[in-house]
C-alpha cells in the first residue's frame, strides 16, 4: 500500500512501485483531468505538481511521490493563483480541443507561484515543454502575463 | 478560388434519393466538399418524437425545448477544437433568441438521415464545411423554432404574433406587458405547424453572431472536468492496448505470450489478424504486458519498401505515367520567353493529435457501444455492423469531445479494430494506443512530388504555366463518388487549378500514384490546398526573382480581377511593412497569396536564419476575409493555431519508412513545434457581408510557402522539399554555394 497526498486528500492505492503516477491518477483514482500524451516527458499533457515543482506524472514512479503534497488540475483552484490562471485561460480563450490545455495550466501555475511577474525568456523556459497540436501559443504566453499582472492585453471573450 | 468539377450523373451511384436528384441537377463538387450543392440540411424538417413522460418541443432535429425550460442544441457537426460547437449553436441561439449560457450542447447521434452535411455527402465534419453547411440552415432551424414559441404564446394570449418580441428565451406581448418562458411555452408549439419559410434576422440585429463570444465548451477543459474519448469510464471497464504490424501489409504471426501473463494486473492476450492486444485492469498493466510479448510478424510483401523507393516511384510516374487533365486553357505549347521550371516533393506527415487514438467498446451478444471521439460517427456504425456482424440498431456510438482530429478522425481504422478486440472480451474495454502506434500506424498526408513550369513574357509576368502534380488519392477509397468522370480526384489540384492570377495559359494535371503495400494513407488539416499552395506560391516567388522583381509587386502585377484577393494582398503589405522597414542579414521577409475553402488570405511571415542553418520565426502577418464572421474570436484562434500546425510541418516534421515501417516512434523524433518556436502572430479580419467562407484550415495552408519564402529572402535558398534542411541554410560561403548548388539539383520540373 502507498498513501498518497492528492489535492490535500490522503489516499491508498495498490499498485505496483513502478507504475507511473499518470496512471495511478486516471486508471486508479479515476481523476481524468490530467492526460496521457507521449509517455515519455516530450509533451507536458500529464503534469501535475508534485510539492508545488511542476512534473511529468507519466514518468514518475508512484512510489517516488509517495510522502509529497501532489497537486492535479481537480485541485488548482484550492488556491487564488490557480483561480487566476484559469479565469484568464477563459477570458482570451486559450482552448481549441483542450487535451493539452489541463497540463499547460499546471505549467503555468506552477511558473506564476515561482516567479509571480514572468519574462518571456521565463515564459519560454517554463512552457517549452508542453506541447499543443492545436497551436495556441500564442495565448498561452498571453495568459499568463495576464494571470501574472491582471491587465488584460487581449480582447477578451463575451461569457 | 475553388476548383469546379462538373459530376456527370452517369458516373456515379449513390443511394440517397435527394443526392441522386441533387446530381441530376448539376451538383458541382467543390474539391474538399465531396458531393456539393445542397443548401439545406436534411434533418430541418424532421422532428424527434416527443417522449410522453419528458413532453418537450423538438421541431426539428437540432432544438429541443424542454417543459422546464431547459434548451439542447443538437450539434450536427463535432467539436475537436476548431470551435464548431460554438459556431453551430451561435446560429441556432441567434435565430432562437437565447444567450449561449442558457442552452446546452449535445452531439449528433450517428443518424445520416438527419444530420449529413450535404456539403460532404455523409454525416462527417471536415473540409473547413461546418459555418458554410450551418449558415442557412442552422439558421432555418433557430428561427422556425422561434416561430412556432411564439406563435403558441399569440395563441394563448389571442393576439398577433407579430406583436410579440423574443429576449433570452422569453416572449413579451409589450401591448399588455403579458410575458411567457420557452418552458412554459413547450407543449403548445409542438401542436403548433412549422412555418413553411422561416424568417431569418435581419444581419443588423444579430445579437451574437459576430461578436467573441466565449466557447461553450472551454470551462470544462480549464478545469479538467470536460471528458474526452479517452476519459470514458464504463462500470466493470478493462484497458487494452495494441500493436499492429509495423510493415504496412504484414500480419501476425506466433506470439508467446508467457512472460506478458505473469506480469500483475495482466487479463488477456488477444489476437487480431494483423496486430495483438494486451488487455489489463489499467493501461499500465496493458503497456507492461504488450512489451513482455515475443511477437513474430509476417512481413508480407512490403518489407523492403521506403521512402527513397517512393519518391522513385512518384518522380517515375511524373515523367512516364499518364496524366488526368484538370484544367488545360489557352495553348502552352505556342507561348515563348524565358521558361522557369522546378520540382517540389512534399513527405508523408502524420497527425500526432495530443489526445493518443482510442476507443471504448462494449460487444454483447444483443448489442455494441462505443465511445469514441469520432468525425463520422456514421462510418463507426457501420464497421461495427462489419466486424460483430449485428444490425445497425444494435450499434450505438456515443461521440466524446476530441482531442485534436486534423482529419484522422475522419477514418474509423482503429474503430474497427477496437470493436475485433472488444468482441473476444465478456466486459468493456477501452483500447488506447501508445504515442509509438499512433505515429507509426496513422493515416499519412499523402507524399507529392510536383513539376512545374512557367514561360514569362518580357516583363516577366508568366503566360503560359504547366502544373503536373503526382500522388495518390485519398477520395478514390474515401468518397469514390466524388471522383470525376475522367478520374481525376478534385483534391489533387484543389488551389492549383484555379489561381488568383490572370495566366493566359494553363494545363494543370495530376498523374496518380497510389502507395503500395498498404501504406495507409488519409486527409491532413488543409487536404488539397495545404500540398497545392506551398508549390504554387512558392513557384510565383520563384518567378518574381527571375522577373527581379519584388514578390509582392509581383503578385500584384498578375492578380486578374480579383478584388477579394487585392484587398487581402494590400491590407497585409500595410499591416506587415512589407518594403517600408529594412530588413537585417539573414532575416527574410515571405509572403504568401491564396483563396481556400471559400476564404481570401495573405501571410507575412518574418524569419532569423542563424550562421549554422537555425531558422527562428520572428513574426507573422495574416489578413483573412472569411465573408461574415460568426465568432472573430474563434476565426483569429483558427488562423493562429493553423499556422503554426503548417509552420510545424514544414520546419520538422515528416514520416519516413525503412523496411516497409515507419521510422518515428513519437515527439522526439517526429517533432512540432514549441511555445518557444512561436512567433507573435497578428490577425486581420476584413469586414464583410459576403457569405461565410471556411476558415479552420486556411491558416494551416498559408503557412508553408509564407515560411520558405520568408527563407529564401533571408538566404537565397530556395527550399523545394519539406521538411527544411538546415544543412542547406548554414552561412559558411562554401558551405552556401554547395547548398544553393543543391537547391537546383532535383530534376527540372519543365514538361514536355
Amino acid at each position: 500500500m502507498i498513501v498518497l497526498s492528492i489535492n490535500g486528500q490522503d489516499t491508498q492505492v495498490d499498485v505496483p512501485d513502478d507504475m507511473p503516477l499518470l496512471w495511478v491518477l486516471r486508471d486508479v483514482l479515476g481523476l481524468n483531468g490530467t492526460k496521457f500524451g507521449c509517455g515519455i516527458a516530450q509533451c507536458g499533457a500529464c503534469t501535475v505538481h508534485l510539492d508545488g515543482q511542476a512534473v511529468r506524472s507519466c514518468v514518475l514512479p508512484v512510489s517516488g511521490a509517495a510522502g509529497k503534497k501532489i497537486t492535479t488540475i481537480e485541485g488548482l483552484n484550492a488556491t487564488d493563483l490557480g483561480k487566476r490562471v484559469q479565469q484568464a485561460w477563459l477570458g482570451i480563450e486559450v482552448a481549441q480541443c483542450g487535451y493539452c490545455q489541463t497540463g499547460q495550466i499546471m505549467s503555468a501555475a506552477a511558473l506564476l507561484a515561482e516567479k509571480p511577474t514572468p519574462t518571456d525568456e521565463d515564459i519560454d523556459a517554463a512552457m517549452s515543454g508542453n506541447l499543443c497540436r492545436c497551436g495556441t501559443y500564442v495565448r498561452i504566453r498571453a495568459a499568463i502575463k495576464q494571470a501574472a499582472t491582471g491587465q488584460a492585453t487581449l480582447p477578451q471573450t463575451i461569457a | 478560388m475553388m476548383l469546379r468539377v462538373d459530376l456527370a450523373k452517369d458516373d456515379i451511384e449513390l443511394q440517397n434519393p435527394a443526392r441522386r436528384e441533387l446530381i441530376k441537377r448539376g451538383g458541382l463538387v467543390v474539391a474538399f466538399m465531396w458531393l456539393g450543392g445542397a443548401s439545406r440540411v436534411s434533418g430541418f424538417a424532421q422532428g424527434t418524437r416527443l417522449d410522453a413522460d419528458h413532453p418537450q418541443f423538438a421541431p426539428n432535429a437540432f432544438v429541443r425545448v424542454g417543459s422546464d425550460g431547459s434548451i439542447q442544441l443538437v450539434m450536427p457537426c463535432i467539436e475537436m477544437g476548431q470551435g464548431a460547437y460554438t459556431g453551430q449553436a451561435t446560429l441556432l441561439a441567434e435565430e432562437l433568441d437565447v444567450g449561449l449560457d442558457q442552452i446546452t450542447v449535445e452531439h449528433a447521434p450517428p443518424n445520416r438521415a438527419l444530420y449529413s452535411n450535404p456539403l460532404l455527402g455523409d454525416q462527417a465534419t471536415g473540409g473547413s464545411t461546418t459555418i458554410r453547411f450551418c449558415w442557412t440552415s442552422l439558421r432555418d432551424a433557430g428561427a422556425a423554432a422561434r416561430a412556432m414559441l411564439v406563435m403558441a404564446a399569440a395563441q394563448r394570449w389571442k393576439v398577433d404574433p407579430a406583436q410579440c418580441t423574443v429576449a433570452r428565451g422569453v416572449v413579451t406581448h409589450a401591448a399588455t406587458g403579458r410575458t411567457l418562458r420557452y418552458g412554459e411555452l413547450a407543449e403548445a408549439a409542438a401542436r403548433v405547424a412549422p412555418p413553411a419559410k422561416p424568417t431569418l434576422k435581419d444581419p443588423k440585429d444579430f445579437q451574437l453572431i459576430g461578436k467573441p463570444m466565449r466557447r461553450v465548451d472551454t470551462p470544462g477543459k480549464v478545469d479538467g472536468t470536460l471528458p474526452f474519448g479517452i476519459d470514458i469510464r464504463v462500470p466493470g471497464m478493462k484497458v487494452a492496448t495494441v500493436r499492429a504490424c509495423p510493415t504496412f501489409g504484414g500480419t501476425l504471426g506466433a506470439v508467446d505470450d508467457s512472460r506478458a501473463r505473469a506480469i500483475p494486473g495482466v487479463l488477456k492476450v488477444v489476437k487480431l489478424d494483423n496486430a495483438v492486444a494486451v488487455v489489463g485492469e489499467h493501461f499500465w498493466a496493458a503497456k507492461k504486458g504488450l512489451e513482455a510479448l515475443d511477437i513474430r510478424w509476417n512481413v508480407g510483401a512490403g518489407g523492403n519498401y521506403s521512402t527513397e523507393q517512393l519518391f522513385k516511384d512518384l518522380a517515375d510516374a511524373s515523367e512516364h505515367g499518364t496524366p488526368i487533365e484538370a484544367k488545360n486553357v489557352g495553348d502552352v505549347g505556342k507561348a515563348t520567353g524565358k521558361v522557369v521550371s522546378a520540382t517540389y516533393q512534399l513527405p508523408l506527415l502524420a497527425h500526432a493529435t495530443m489526445e493518443p487514438i482510442n476507443a471504448t467498446v462494449h460487444v454483447r451478444p444483443d448489442g455494441c457501444d462505443i465511445w469514441v471521439g469520432t468525425q463520422v460517427p456514421a462510418r463507426c456504425v457501420d464497421v461495427a455492423m462489419r466486424v460483430t456482424g449485428l444490425p445497425a440498431e444494435r450499434i450505438q456510438v456515443h461521440n466524446q469531445y476530441m482531442g485534436g482530429g486534423f482529419g484522422r478522425r475522419l477514418f474509423e481504422d482503429s474503430v474497427g479494430q477496437a470493436v475485433g478486440i472488444a468482441r473476444q472480451v465478456e466486459y468493456p474495454v477501452k483500447i488506447i494506443w501508445t504515442r509509438e502506434e499512433d505515429i507509426a500506424q496513422d493515416r499519412y498526408r499523402p507524399a507529392y512530388l510536383d513539376r512545374i513550369s512557367a514561360t514569362l513574357d518580357d516583363q516577366g509576368k508568366p503566360v503560359a504555366w504547366t502544373d503536373r502534380t503526382t500522388g495518390a488519392s485519398v477520395m478514390a477509397t474515401f468518397a469514390p463518388p466524388a471522383m470525376g468522370k475522367n478520374g481525376l480526384d478534385p483534391d489533387l489540384v484543389e488551389c492549383a487549378a484555379e489561381l488568383p492570377y490572370e495566366i493566359p495559359n494553363m494545363r494543370v494535371e495530376w498523374v496518380r500514384h497510389d502507395m503500395p503495400n498498404g501504406v495507409p494513407i488519409g486527409w491532413w488539416r488543409g487536404v488539397g490546398p495545404t500540398h497545392n499552395v506551398f508549390v504554387v506560391e512558392s513557384f510565383i516567388d520563384e518567378l518574381a526573382h527571375a522577373a527581379g522583381k519584388d514578390p509582392v509587386e509581383y503578385r500584384r502585377a498578375i492578380l486578374g480581377d480579383n478584388p477579394r484577393a487585392k484587398a487581402v494582398l494590400e491590407l497585409a503589405v500595410e499591416k506587415s511593412g512589407w518594403g517600408r522597414e529594412a530588413v537585417p542579414a539573414r532575416h527574410g521577409r515571405g509572403i504568401a497569396l491564396a483563396a481556400p475553402f471559400g476564404s481570401y488570405l495573405c501571410v507575412v511571415t518574418d524569419v532569423e536564419v542563424s550562421p549554422q542553418g537555425e531558422v527562428m520565426l520572428r513574426r507573422a502577418v495574416a489578413v483573412v476575409d472569411c465573408g461574415t464572421v460568426v465568432n472573430p474570436n474563434t476565426v483569429e484562434a483558427q488562423i493562429q493555431g493553423g499556422l503554426v500546425f503548417g509552420w510545424s510541418a514544414a520546419m520538422y516534421s515528416g514520416i519516413t519508412l525503412k523496411n516497409g515501417a515507419v521510422e518515428q516512434r513519437n515527439f522526439n523524433d517526429y517533432r512540432v513545434m514549441r511555445l518557444n518556436q512561436t512567433p507573435p502572430i497578428d490577425v486581420h479580419l476584413m469586414p464583410s457581408k459576403e457569405t461565410p467562407g471556411g476558415i479552420g484550415e486556411t491558416g494551416t495552408v498559408m503557412a508553408m510557402p509564407s515560411l520558405t519564402n520568408a527563407i529564401f529572402a533571408a538566404t537565397g535558398v530556395r527550399l523545394r522539399t519539406l521538411p527544411i534542411d538546415r544543412s542547406m541554410l548554414v552561412q559558411d560561403k562554401e558551405a552556401l554555394k554547395s547548398a544553393v548548388a543543391a537547391s537546383s539539383t532535383l530534376p527540372t520540373g519543365r514538361l514536355a
